[in-house]
């Protein structure tokens, strides 16, 4: 049985269909990752899966919960690191935790270990007792993945996870998502639109435009599929998204995403 | 398969009631606990930097010592059997109460900016006890009110009750007080979306409220229609319970079991009201 699967997946806002009629399927322990320009819906894609915002049509299953039906299951088995900066930063990351561990009903008697054992994950644990806002963009993004594993998420979200961060904190994201993979066998659904992280992380990619899959595969297949030997990711996304990257989004998007930026750069 | 009722135990002993009242009870303690978390979080928040709350000091201490003062002289309001500083200085805490409360919601449309408010949303709790959590919170920042008040008006000679129910009632009511009012923000932030209707919103709100309320003049002061209105205005019952809670010589109109009950009720129906207008802030 598919780890998520959607069918017709649809959101409208208005006439614009922000995701239009989106099916796919994904097996558990691959790390999917869906590519696209700005406004292509890959944000509103997560926002379903994540329970946060209903779909207008059609119907996904995560973890063979209903996203509509059995939301609650749903946001047991998943974890989330949105774009925007989650993490509080006038709390220590400790308690960046802590708060996590209670919310996801980690009990009392392992609360501690896990929190420990997170924070080593991430290679956080020397600065656990300071500020976030005293954080680098590279430990705040870590302290979040950290946040989001806690309770062992089957299906791991990430929306733009490495936005804003510079080459070196990119590299330790991408290091930490590959061992989520290897070592605890997480299915891992991450959005992005950068070329070279979805070539270096991504076991399965999906081509976003315009609110529907323009293409899905693996990156050898995608790449196969447009041309002969020496074809980039970036060839594949130019072929199917077309030559325009339109980047949409509008004024409060590029804000927020400037926004983000700054905070985390 | 054989069909079963779902009543039935597997070792067929029938219990109709026992596993839905588990369930339930369950889920109540479950709610609790997330609620208690979600406060929690912000009194954590709070405790990194409590400076922020001194500043809350001023305002009603200028109200006590520049009107209180003024109005006690002119006997202008008939305060009963009691000096007017004294009925003053539980209208004068329950106003402070809610400049706290009613602003607290512009903190729901900063999370917005961030990603926080969608990572408790996308976390397994109930959407009521998110909220909730947010307007306990709100009467933690409040309380710290009562002992500026309290000290203000030990200043100026107001005679307080100081006994240990009396006390419990005061903060029982100011906690009550706080959530509602923190509630009626939150709904209105989850509604506006940004800080500038908002505070245009907050501002425009605090005065009709305070002023349509028994806060500094009793109801029976009022013409007829504001009379109206103030009974339905929850900040009233507030200041009733706390008139007769904080004050050595002080009395209820309503009664303190009704102040707490319209407060509770009150507090209730927005806490449906804002779980479900929450989800819609992360958008």
């Amino acid at each position: 049985m598919p780890i998520l699967e959607t069918d017709a997946l649809t959101r409208r806002f208005g006439d614009h269909a922000a995701v239009d009629g989106v099916s796919l399927s994904l097996d558990a322990g691959e790390v999917f990752g869906l590519l696209g320009p700005n406004g292509a819906g890959k944000t509103t894609m997560i926002k379903m899966l994540t329970t946060l915002l209903p779909p207008t049509a059609g119907s996904a299953r995560v973890a063979g919960f209903d996203i509509a039906r059995s939301a609650r299951a749903v946001r047991r088995v998943i974890g989330y690191v949105p774009q925007l900066v989650s993490a509080d930063g006038s709390l220590s990351g400790y308690e960046n935790l802590l708060i996590f561990a209670k919310l996801y009903d980690i009990p009392r008697s392992e609360r501690s270990l896990r929190i420990s054992e997170a924070l080593s994950f991430v290679g956080l644990l020397e600065a656990a007792s300071r500020l976030v806002r005293e954080y680098s963009g590279g430990m705040i993004r870590r302290l979040e993945i950290a946040q989001a594993v806690l309770h062992r998420p089957r299906v791991l979200f990430l929306d733009e996870p490495t936005v804003g961060l510079d080459p070196v904190g990119r590299r330790a994201v991408w290091d930490h998502i590959e061992s989520l993979r290897k070592d605890f066998g997480t299915t891992i659904f991450l959005t992005t639109h950068l070329m070279e992280e979805a070539q270096s992380l991504c076991t399965m990619i999906a081509i976003m435009h315009r609110g529907r899959v323009a293409a899905i595969g693996r990156p050898d297949e995608l790449k196969a599929s447009v041309g002969e030997n020496g074809t980039t990711l970036d060839d594949v996304f130019v072929h199917y998204a077309g030559d325009r990257l339109d980047s949409g989004g509008g004024y409060r998007e590029t804000s927020r995403t400037r926004r983000t930026a700054r905070r985390l750069g | 398969m054989r069909h079963r009722e779902p009543d039935v135990q597997p070792d067929g002993s029938a219990s109709p009631v026992a596993p839905s009242v588990r369930i339930l009870l369950e889920s109540v303690v479950g709610f609790v606990k997330k609620t208690l978390v979600i406060a929690e979080l912000e009194v954590r928040k709070l405790r990194h930097d409590p400076a922020e709350l001194l500043t809350r000091a001023i305002q009603p201490a200028l109200w006590l010592l520049l009107f209180g003062q003024v109005f006690t002289r002119a006997r202008a309001i008939p305060a009963g059997n009691i000096p007017y500083i004294d009925f003053m200085a539980p209208g004068i805490l329950a106003q402070s109460v809610l400049f706290i409360a009613i602003f607290h919601g512009i903190a729901i449309i900063w999370e917005r900016d961030l990603g926080l408010v969608h990572k408790l949303l996308a976390s397994p709790s109930p959407r009521a006890a998110l909220v909730l959590g947010k307007g306990i919170s709100a009467g933690v920042r409040a309380l710290t009110q009562v002992v500026i008040v309290y000290a203000l008006s030990v200043m100026l000679g107001v005679k307080i009750n100081w006994s240990p129910a009396a006390l419990s009632g005061v903060i029982g009511a100011v906690l009550l007080g706080a959530a509602c009012f923190a509630m009626l923000s939150l709904i209105i932030a989850c509604i506006v979306k940004t800080r500038e209707r908002f505070m245009g919103i907050g501002q425009v709100l605090t005065m009709p409220l305070f002023f349509a309320s028994n806060a500094i003049y009793p109801i029976s002061m009022m013409p007829g229609w504001l009379q109206v209105i103030s009974r339905m205005n929850p900040l009233t019952y507030e200041v009733d319970a706390l008139r007769a809670l904080m004050l050595a010589r002080g009395a209820s109109v309503f009664g303190i079991g009704v102040d707490m009950g319209v407060l509770g009720l009150t507090l209730a129906l927005l806490v449906i009201v804002a779980g479900r207008v929450y989800p819609g802030i992360a958008i």
